[in-house]
Formats: structure tokens, sequence, C-alpha cells
């Protein structure tokens, strides 16, 4: 549904973008995940027509965003970075705005505006000033107004910044139920953020792209060992040496009496470990697999 | 209405939406209103007075034209205080949407850059006539107690409309330059008061260089259109100026997308 080529974008001497590929399959949440400064923004503008590009191609829906930009422009919702708000209009007369640049026509506008302000949750401040409402309602106003002309594709550029933890949830919730009638690209700095509403990520750092892929694959592909943690009712010091005893384990260690258990990929040791610690009458309380932490493989794909 | 004219028409709205929700608008007509009506006070009674010492002159008393004594002094006067006020009008047309990011909503809608251009331009325009037609009500009073002549009055309108215009269009492109209100007004400004300058030094100068000074200056091209006489070379001049300004602001807004 969206698909990148070999993008860059110079801002005079700064490149912003470098040689950019990735691709959103229809119907799935991908996030675009960097540090600030990593050309998320730039990237998300060029794909919605905003920038032009130095090099390289963007389509959105088969469409090439540089031949086809009207186009493009009918079939794409895009909430930038800040949003952008008439403070002096309502609500409602600021989504009808938007409803009639979207070439929405007169008879279905009245439609197109309710179903964007009920899917957004906006009914309780649709006649107020969006100035006077709050931060969290002026997302969703947002919000309503990338969904206004229901477009195939949704480019999100930090939808959750700036909210407080109600919000932010409030949000997320909003983004995954347009997920399927949707193609959704979001940007983010927040590892959270992607493991909670994302299907896949494509990580980019300094306008390079990092990785690209499922949220399974990429931490599958950075997991080098397997392991477990356990947590035993006594004895964990003499727990930790008789693990270590269990022939292809490689690495036994205890911190705040959980027991991180690492063998190499290719065997499963789990059922041994049950069995000893079972046996000796250690006490098992927790077991659960090792897994690599967002935010583990968000610094090792970074740092190269 | 066909597509082009219908998104022209939405940032119309949106436009005019904006100026009558915030006090921009109210504020530049009052003051130009209040200003117009002290002048047309001043110049009235001013006349009156001559009016008075020449009724004693039969000579003189056939001199007295109030188109001559009042409306080209007034429609000079009204031109000054026009341009002024009406940077404050265009100086937030684009800037304000770069300031707030707004234009990337504008700018990623399927709504071509000159139909954006034109919505607010026309908004603006409505807006001038407006005020135009308000100092009209003063008109009612020089009709109801004398006898001027509706022609002259009627080309001192239209010159006022068409060099509003001209100078709407000027102010639109400056505005498409920053994201600072106020130095899109200063620069505004700055136009202003050059073509005020080139107007002044036409006054000063000869030969030639009268000649380019008068063909360049806003206000020389004005001051016919004042006295009744319409002529083709002053409406083509406002006309190719707007032109200008205008394409010039496409320029700028085209241009952004490859900066």
């Amino acid at each position: 549904m969206i698909e990148v080529e070999h993008l860059t974008k110079k801002y005079g001497n700064l490149v912003a973008v470098k040689n950019l590929s990735f691709k959103v399959e229809k119907g799935k949440i991908w996030g675009l995940l960097g540090p600030n400064a990593a050309g998320k923004t730039t990237t998300m503008r060029i794909l919605t027509g905003y920038l032009a590009a130095t090099e390289g191609k963007a389509f959105v829906a088969g469409f090439d965003v540089f031949e086809h930009p009207n186009k493009v422009k009918k079939i794409i919702g895009y909430l930038p970075e800040n949003l952008p708000l008439y403070g002096d209009m309502t609500v409602y007369s600021y989504l009808n705005f938007v409803a009639e640049i979207k070439q929405i026509p007169g008879s279905k506008r009245k439609d197109a505006v309710e179903k964007a302000i009920e899917i957004s949750g906006l009914e309780t401040v649709r006649a107020r000033i969006i100035k006077n409402i709050s931060r969290g309602f002026k997302q969703r106003v947002g919000i309503a107004q990338t969904l206004i002309h229901e477009p195939q594709v949704l480019v999100l550029d930090e939808p959750t910044i700036g909210l407080d933890p109600a919000q932010i949830i409030e949000i997320r919730q909003l983004i995954k139920s347009l997920k399927g009638d949707h193609t959704i690209l979001l940007s983010t700095h927040i590892l959270a953020e992607v493991t909670q509403t994302c299907d896949g990520v494509v990580i980019i750092n300094e306008g390079l792209l990092m990785a690209s892929s499922s949220l399974e694959e990429l931490t599958a592909s950075f997991k080098e060992k397997d392991g477990i943690i356990v947590q035993v009712k006594k004895e964990t010091k003499k727990a930790v040496s008789l693990l270590k005893e269990i022939p292809g384990v490689e690495n036994v260690t205890e911190k705040d009496n959980e027991i991180k258990i690492e063998w190499s990929q290719k065997k499963d040791l789990r059922d041994d470990i049950t069995k000893l610690i079972v046996a000796k009458n250690l006490g098992l309380i927790e077991m659960r697999p090792l897994l690599m932490h967002i935010e583990d493989l968000y610094l090792k794909v970074i740092s190269g | 209405m066909n597509r082009t004219m219908k998104n022209i028409w939405a940032i119309t709205k949106k436009e005019l939406r904006i100026y009558f929700t915030t006090p921009i608008a109210y504020v530049v007509a009052t003051i130009f209103l209040l200003l117009v009506g002290i002048l047309f006070y001043l110049l009235i009674r001013e006349f009156n007075s001559l009016s008075f010492n020449a009724a004693r002159n039969p000579y003189y008393y056939q001199q007295l034209n109030i188109n001559q004594m009042v409306y080209s002094s007034l429609f000079f006067w009204m031109s000054l205080f026009l341009l002024f006020l009406l940077s404050l009008l265009t100086m937030r047309l684009f800037s304000e949407e770069k300031k707030t990011g707004t234009d990337e909503l504008l700018y990623t809608s399927p709504i071509s850059i000159n139909q954006i251009i034109l919505g607010k331009y026309i908004a603006s325009l409505i807006l001038l006539t407006i005020i135009l037609l308000l100092t009209g009500i003063l008109s009612i009073f020089s009709f109801a107690y004398g006898n001027p002549e509706l022609a002259p009055i009627l080309s001192g309108y239209l010159g006022l409309f068409l060099m509003g215009a001209a100078f709407i269009a000027v102010g639109i492109f400056f505005s498409s330059l920053t994201e600072n209100q106020i130095i899109s007004a200063i620069l505004t400004f700055g136009i202003y008061f050059l073509f005020l300058f080139l107007y002044i030094a036409s006054l000063f100068t000869g030969g030639i260089a009268k000649d380019i000074l008068n063909y360049i200056s806003f206000f020389r091209h004005f001051n016919d259109m004042t006295r009744g006489i319409l002529d083709t070379a002053d409406i083509v001049y406002y006309l190719s100026f707007t032109f200008l300004s205008l394409f010039l602001t496409h320029s700028v807004i085209q241009s952004r997308r490859w900066r």
C-alpha cells in the first residue's frame, strides 16, 4: 500500500533521508521509529506530497506521489506533528472546512463530518472554539481531520506526543480501531508505542534505514540466544550452581532473586531445567521466557 | 459551480470566517471609517466656509466644485489610509498558516496552490469592498445637501478598489515569504512608503525622470481616476501589478516543496 524506493532528501548540504526503502502492506499498522531528527517527519512529508524528494520514488496505493500528487492526496489522511488546526474556528466548522477542501460533495459532507466526530469521540466539544479545548481533544480533532474523506492510508506523525498517559491510551485505542479499513504509518520515538500498536516497524537513524520488518521477525533476528527466567522459593544460590551443571547451558546469572538461564538456540532445555528444579525440591515459583526487550533491540539496531 | 470554483470558495469562506471571528477586520474597518469620517468633516467644513465667502462674488461662486475641492483630497487621503491598513489585513494570510502548521493541511489536500492563493485573495477583496461601501454612506450627505457629480466619485471608488486590489496582492506576496506576521507587515509597509516617496519625488522632478516615476508610482495612476478620468493604462497598470504579485506568490509557495 505504501512503497518507498531509494528515497533521498537533502536540505542544502544536510541530508535528512538517505536512500530509504520500505513497504507497508494493506490494512496494517507500521511504526516509523527513530530518535529525534532521524528523518521521520521528512519521510512523511514526502509521502503526503508536502515536500518533494531529491531522489527516489514513493508510491501510495500504486500511485507515484510525484507524478499523481492529487490522486494520492485524495486517498491519504495526514496528521502532521504540529496539529494543523485553526484555533479560531469551532470543531464542527473546522471539520466542515476540511471536508470541503478534501472534495467531499456537498450532499455527503454533513454525514462525513458527523461520522468523523463520532469515531474520534468529539461529540461533547463539537460546538467549541478549537483554541479553548484540551490538548487531548485537539489531538482527536487532528485525527478526525485525517479520517473525514475515508482515506485508504493514514500517515500519523507522532500521534500521541504531548498527551497525558490516559489520553495516550485512548488515542492508541482509537488508532488500533482504525486498523483494517486503513493502512497506517505512524511515527514515534516511543518504543512502547510500537510494541503496543504496530504490526511492523521501520527503524531509521540519521536518515538511514536500520531495519524494516514485522515485529516478531525483528525480535527473532536479533536474538542470538534462547533463555528463560526462573524464580525459586529457597536456596537461590544453590539453584544457580546446580543449573550450571545442565549440559548445553551457556550462562546462568542471578539478579534480585531471578535466575537468567541462557543457551544457544539449537535445542530446547526448558524441560531439563524444570525437571532438575522439581527433583531437587527447590520450589519453583515462576518461569518465563527470556524476551528481548524492544529497548534492547532498538539500541542494538541504532548502534548498528 | 465546478470543482475549481468550489475549492476557491471553500478557502474564501474560511478566510472570511477568520476575519470576522477575530477582531482584526473590525479594528481595521473601524479605524479606517473613523479617519475617513473626520477627514470628510474637515474637508466639508473648509468647503462650506469657502462657499460662504464666495457667495458675495458670483464669479468665484461659479468656480466652487465639491468634486474638486472635497472629493479629490478625500480620495487621496483615503488611498493613503487604505493601503496602510490593508497591510494589516494581508499580513496573516500565509504567514499564519506557516506558523501554526495549517499549511501542511492545505498543501496535502487535493487543492491547487493557485486555488489557495485566489481563495485568500478574493476573501480580502470582499473585505475591501465592504469597507469601501461603508464609506459610501458619507456621500449620501453630499448628495442630500449638495449636487456633486456622480461619475468622478464612482471612478474614484473604482480607482481605490483597483489600487487596494493590487496592494492586497503585494501584501499576500510578502506574507508568503515569512512565517512572521510582523515582518510580513513591515515588508508591505516598506513597499507602501517606497511608492509614496516615488510619488513625492515625481512632484519635484521634470522631463523623462518624471515620466518614469509617474509610471512606476502606485499613487500617480490613481490621481486621474479621482478626477473622473478613466485611462486603460492605469487600469492595466494595477491589473498587471496584481498578476505579477500573485504569480510571485505562487512561485514562492511552489519552491517551498523543493527546499
